[in-house]
């Protein structure tokens, strides 16, 4: 496969040169499926280089503005742009210079993981001769040497998220979209996929995650960007986002759901910024109400604090 | 680290060799066509058994059944041996049963459940471009299976002229119109259930119409106009040219034209109807 020439356009000739443009640009993106609005008018820039997490319920718009970037689902409105190239269409162009791994298991069970990754070094045009290699690279950042002949079938979980996320990687991309990485895994496998995910992020490979777990977004991500109905609430790094939006520390009140319900009256008259927490009312902000707030535990806000207090919504 | 930090160590990053500048991509692309039919022939390495047997076991019944049952009380029809007219026909039958149900099933079944093209679609691989090598690889086979009746037919004697040859060329042209024709409804179904309606009321009219065990002259105009345009009478009947007619130049390039323009025309169609099914 020959690698020269010119690129997609103007636009991506440019990219090739990686300096301060942003790997992935949306500017007023709007996505509506009949009456719903899925999108609605999204703008995120994501430089090259870091890990942004998208943080956001079910239903925020996450997945479909993953869909957008590979021109899988088509904007309706604004303007889209992944690694210089414009979509929809310079996508494809796009799509072979970043990897994608998916939400939800799309592998061929029939087949072995060395037979995925070369039949996608192949669509990648990774060339002939550098084929091999390109395979067991991945196989080894995936972890995955030793079932390199074992048929996905037969493959644990964990493994088979591994293989998706080699499967991703297997060209050596500029970009990777990772939707959902680690839902539905248990506590041990999110950790292993923690790592791998860390790995990448440390060697300079941008990466845009989504997720609705907040320790994920937390641990992984350089920025955090938080989507609700369709939007960006806001961005920042993790530790900025809690002290914007939660304070300092938070206050849990533990009580009966009758006592709850009266301190959370008591906190509105006296502009208390709280959420159910658990069996707990969170009163954020606490270092604010020194004094004045009833017993309870303090402890350092956290994201999901913070997000709650964007959002309104509770998430895992 | 800063966004800004991150951003300069990641353009460094990105100066090094794994930033590869790829050339302009085109809409139809061989290497992604070949891509993908290559997982196709993986898949089919796991599967080729029962693959081959379900293409190639129905329409070998049917030629010995009828070739060997219909054959004893019918001399000829046309000028040809019963068991000739019928093993000649039934290629078209082996073409079909090998390539509009693998066409219809084995897309539904990859889009729908296995999702397979959503994870082509985020490779540099386009949906005319999953359709064009489902098609090719459907049709490669079908060019195959075709022949295995007249294998059997001459195995208990048939004596095919020269031109049989170009029998595989004209399964693989009529086999791509069918797995068209089959993503084509894979692609519009709301459920596999619907296939059925397909299976009845479409594809076994066709199987019975296109001159396999019978000819259509003898049917009245109307179903003689249908059966006209049925591509597999084509087949059909060119295929009956190529191994113990004779050519005739003109009737069969007709047949040839229809079967190009049937398979070239499904071929847009499923595109067209596979793009609204991927792409929101």
């Amino acid at each position: 496969m020959g690698v020269s020439a010119q690129p997609g356009g103007a636009s991506g000739a440019q990219a090739g040169a990686g300096a301060a443009r942003p790997a992935i640009s949306l500017r007023g993106v709007v996505k509506r499926f009949g009456a719903i609005t899925a999108v609605a008018g999204l703008d995120l820039e994501v430089p090259p280089g870091i890990c942004l997490g998208l943080l956001g319920p079910n239903g925020a718009g996450k997945s479909t503005t993953m869909r957008m970037l590979t021109a899988q689902s088509i904007a309706d409105e604004g303007t889209i742009e992944v690694l210089g190239y414009t979509l929809p269409g310079e996508s494809k162009q796009a799509r072979a210079e970043m990897g994608v791994v998916p939400q939800l298991d799309n592998l061929d069970v029939e087949l072995t993981c060395r037979q995925i990754l070369t039949v996608f070094a192949r669509l990648y045009r990774v060339p002939p001769d550098e084929r091999a290699a390109a395979v067991q690279r991945a196989l080894q950042i995936a972890n995955l040497t030793e079932r390199a002949e074992t048929r996905v079938d037969l493959l644990s979980g964990g493994m088979r998220r591994r293989l998706l996320i080699a499967r991703g990687l297997v060209h050596r991309p500029r970009l990777v979209l990772l939707d959902e990485p680690t839902v539905g895994l248990d506590p041990q496998v999110r950790q292993e996929l923690w790592s791998l995910i860390d790995a990448l992020r440390a060697e300079g490979t941008t990466v845009l995650m989504s997720t609705h777990y907040i320790e994920e977004a937390e641990r992984l991500a350089d920025t955090v960007a938080v989507m609700a109905s369709g939007a960006i609430v806001a961005r920042g790094k993790p530790a900025d986002l809690v002290r914007e939006h939660a304070g300092e520390q938070t206050h849990e009140v533990y009580g009966p759901p009758a006592r709850l319900e009266e301190l959370r009256a008591q906190g509105e008259r006296a502009g208390w910024a709280m959420r159910r927490s658990g069996p707990a009312l969170a009163i954020l902000r606490a270092e604010r109400h020194d004094g004045t707030l009833p017993e309870g535990v303090r402890r350092a806000a956290t994201l999901e604090d913070a997000f709650v207090a964007l959002t309104g919504e509770e998430i895992e | 680290m800063s966004e800004g930090d991150v951003a300069r160590s990641s353009s460094l990053a990105m100066s090094g060799g794994r930033n590869r500048r790829m050339r302009r991509l085109h809409r139809i692309e061989p290497a992604a066509v070949i891509g993908v039919v290559s997982r196709d022939a993986t898949v089919f390495t796991r599967n080729w058994k029962t693959t081959t047997f379900s293409s190639i076991v129905e329409p070998t019944i049917y030629l010995l059944a009828f070739g060997f049952g219909f054959g004893a009380l019918i001399s000829s029809i046309g000028g040809i041996s019963y068991k000739q007219y019928v093993a000649t026909g039934i290629v078209a039958t082996a073409v079909l049963f090998s390539s509009a149900f693998p066409g219809m099933y084995g897309t539904f079944l990859k889009y729908r459940f296995q999702r397979t093209y959503d994870a082509f679609l985020a490779a540099p691989v386009d949906v005319d471009e999953i359709v064009s090598a489902e098609i090719l690889w459907i049709a490669l086979r079908a060019g195959v299976y075709g022949n295995v009746p007249l294998l059997v037919a001459i195995a208990f004697g048939l004596d095919p002229l020269p031109t049989a040859l170009l029998v595989p060329f004209v399964c693989f042209i009529t086999g791509a119109g069918f797995v068209a024709f089959g993503v084509t409804l894979a692609a519009t179904a709301q459920s596999i259930d619907n296939f059925s309606y397909v299976t009845s009321g479409i594809l076994t009219p066709m199987f019975l119409t296109a001159g396999t065990f019978f000819p259509i002259s003898n049917f009245p105009p109307v179903m003689r106009a249908i059966a006209e345009i049925n591509p597999l009478h084509h087949c059909v009947a060119l295929v009956r040219d190529l191994v113990v007619i004779g050519i005739h130049p003109a009737a069969d390039l007709l047949h040839l034209a229809v079967l190009l323009v049937f398979a070239l025309g499904l071929w847009r169609v499923a595109i067209w109807r596979m793009r609204k099914r991927l792409i929101d």
